[in-house]
């Protein structure tokens, strides 16, 4: 069969949340009432301009929107090729993307009348803006992460307990995120009628992949006006990291049907992707997990592998599914970077910039090394910095000490 | 078409009496033992058997069948092998039903149309699969149906009158009613609760209704069964197992006599109760 392409890279999901042949609701029977409720309340909410002002409102004034997009002049100097802007993501309030996401749900569960609001989280970015917006319209929080990303991002774990929040750490299977989303869809099955599920990505049962897109298109948006009066002219490529891939799809989805914007999401290539690593495209085939079919790392009797990244935020064996689509589509290029790449990226961003990035844009800027230079002078290329790099600065103490040592 | 679930629960209205359905995930702890447990589970008293297909992300299930699960991959359970001992346990019965449980992407990747008709070939005569609700019938459920196996669908606390007819539309074989909202393990529902439930699932079906999740004695067997046409024992059972493995987390001598003990007292609290007037 011929892939015919699509009109409108824009238009999806259909009815049934699907994105071509990805996407979809494979949930268990209890949730599913609960998730047709919530495409109910998100389509009503979204048709409510009380809703969307509401929701600018914060926007501006606590998130601190529009976030800048800044000419990396010294970065774009030492590459000698494309001239590199940042989309700084890392300035909103808690420090990354999660954010945009996080405050559109806690709006809608609010409307929805819930109390309770549970997360998982990876990186323990997700989980902070979660606890954050919780504190902010006081509701209960319970954030599940995995017990090994525990330990390395300890002071988000802090941070999330002093914002009031229950960490709850998930001991069962490989202890990253992927467990902490099985443990918080078992709390969710368990306390359906009291509880909202706050995902912190682009990935989860319809309506989740086009709600959380939504909620961070406000990226995307902001880019093109802001290139525009920059430059007078939308850019000609965007650069953006890939866990389960929120940053990413905010960034792109506004630019998907501009055929001369280049498209590139970076997943994680951890030791390399001939070793462990956490890239499901360039590794994985279709499955279907967490209420989605999507790409997914697994073994061949549909067992799902561990993945492995040096970032808890991209160390999931899943990607959204609406990018699964755009992969088949061809439309986005997905690329990937290991963890040493990433490390490398993250120092050199640091020192030429002074910015040290979080390690998940780290890969992002990775790339942006590769590809910067074999461009010319006059290419526009957008780099989604989507979080920032505190967080990481003890895990990167250790690595480099463990280095000097060999 | 009959399959052996439907003849079993034809033989049950004779005897007036409701059904113990078993679960136990296949290959736990190693495939042999498994297979071992399965072929005892009848004359122990079991009426209907499920045999969990290991996951690594088991999203319905609590810590014990969780567990269960990565014993049975750690000792190289697959769906293939799983098929292998539904062979196996039919060589020497062809009447105990069997219903394969758990999720979908394993048979997924297996491919839908060789998964159907292996497991058909092999005697499997009916699937529970959690992840996959009415919404996406075309995947499974549909094909299921076609090649002669039952789809057994889950009905929950959430499912209301308004969507119990789109549960129940390409439902066969049996209702299995989750009795609480929860996962595998939690705390037992209160047993006039789950009456009051199954009477309002009976107004919609003439499917027999098994209640699971949380019944773990033979005094709660015997509740639900005084209402319902089958009790559901899985976590119970699979911490029995769990129990009489040694420190390595191997078989004993004991691992089959355990499950089947328990089994036998589970089945006499199932005949105990009374049946309720149909």
């Amino acid at each position: 069969m011929t892939q015919r392409l699509p009109n409108s890279f824009r238009v999806g999901p259909n009815e049934h949340g699907h994105f071509g042949i990805f996407g979809g609701r494979f949930v268990a029977e209890t949730l599913m009432p609960l998730i047709l409720d919530l495409e109910k309340a998100y389509a009503t909410a979204k048709a409510d301009p009380a809703f969307q002002a509401e929701m600018n409102g914060y926007l501006k004034d606590y998130v601190g929107r529009p976030s800048p997009l800044y000419f990396a002049e010294r970065l774009t100097e030492h590459l000698g090729g494309a001239k590199i802007y940042f989309k700084r993501e890392e300035l909103n309030h808690t420090g990354s993307h999660k954010v945009n996401n996080v405050l559109g749900q806690i709006m809608v569960a609010r409307r929805m009348g819930k109390k309770r609001i549970i997360a998982e989280t990876g990186a323990g970015q997700h989980g902070v803006a979660t606890a954050t917006l919780c504190a902010r319209f006081g509701l209960e929080c319970v954030v599940y992460m995995g017990a090994v990303d525990v330990a390395r991002q300890q002071s988000n774990v802090i941070r999330m307990e002093m914002l009031g929040a229950k960490v709850l750490p998930v001991q069962s299977g490989t202890r990253t995120l992927k467990d902490a989303m099985n443990e918080a869809l078992r709390d969710w099955v368990t306390n359906v009628h009291s509880t909202f599920y706050c995902i912190g990505t682009v990935a989860g049962p319809h309506p989740y992949p086009m709600m959380v897109r939504d909620f961070q298109s406000v990226i995307g948006i902001e880019t093109r006006k802001q290139m525009q009066e920059a430059e007078g002219r939308l850019p000609d490529s965007l650069i953006a990291c890939i866990g389960g891939g929120s940053n990413a799809m905010g960034l792109f989805h506004p630019f998907l049907d501009d055929p001369g914007v280049e498209i590139f999401g970076v997943e994680a290539a951890g030791h390399g992707l001939t070793q462990l690593h956490a890239a499901s495209i360039a590794g994985g085939r279709p499955g279907v997990l967490h209420g989605n079919r999507t790409y997914l790392l697994m073994d061949d009797d549909g067992q799902i592998q561990d993945a492995h990244s040096i970032s808890a935020g991209l160390d999931y064996p899943g990607i959204g599914p609406e990018h699964s689509w755009l992969h088949e589509t061809g439309r986005v290029k997905y690329l990937s970077a290991t963890d040493d790449e990433a490390l490398a990226a993250f120092l050199l961003l640091s020192r030429l910039e002074g910015i040290p990035p979080a390690l998940e844009p780290a890969h992002a800027i990775a790339k942006v090394m590769e590809l910067a230079p074999k461009r010319p002078k006059d290419h526009l290329m957008v780099v989604n910095l989507s979080g920032r790099g505190d967080k990481d600065i003890p895990q990167i103490t250790e690595i480099l000490k463990g280095r000097k040592q060999k | 078409m009959t399959t052996r679930i439907d003849a079993r629960f034809a033989e049950l209205r004779r005897e007036g009496r409701a059904a113990l359905v078993t679960f136990l995930m296949a290959g736990d702890p190693d495939p042999k033992t498994s297979l071992d447990i399965i072929k005892a589970l009848p004359k122990a008293g079991a009426d209907i058997i499920e045999i969990g297909m290991p996951f690594t992300d088991p999203m319905a299930d609590g810590p014990s069948i969780q567990a269960a699960g990565l014993r049975a991959l750690k000792a190289g359970m697959n769906l293939k092998k799983t098929l292998e001992m539904v062979r196996g346990f039919r060589k020497s019965d062809n009447t105990t039903p069997l219903v394969l449980m758990g999720y979908y992407n394993p048979i997924y990747i297996y491919g839908v149309d060789k998964f159907l008709s292996d497991a058909k070939t092999a005697g499997v005569d009916g699937l529970i699969i959690v992840d996959l609700p009415p919404e996406e019938d075309g995947e499974l459920c549909l094909p299921a149906l076609k090649a002669g196996l039952n789809f057994i669908r889950l009905a929950t606390p959430t499912t209301d009158d308004k969507r119990l007819p789109a549960v129940l539309a390409n439902t066969s074989g049996f209702v299995y009613y989750v009795s609480i909202t929860g996962i595998t393990g939690s705390a037992a529902a209160d047993s006039k609760v789950v009456g009051e439930a199954v009477s309002r699932i009976q107004r919609h079906t003439k499917l027999p209704i098994c209640v699971g999740f949380g019944i773990r004695t033979p005094q709660a067997a015997r509740a639900v069964a005084e209402n319902a046409n089958g009790a559901v024992v899985g976590t119970a059972l699979v911490d029995a197992l769990s129990d009489s493995l040694d420190a390595a987390g191997q078989a004993t001598a004991r691992t089959v006599a355990e499950v089947a003990e328990l089994v036998a007292l589970l089945a006499q609290g199932v005949r105990g109760a009374r049946q309720a007037a149909e």
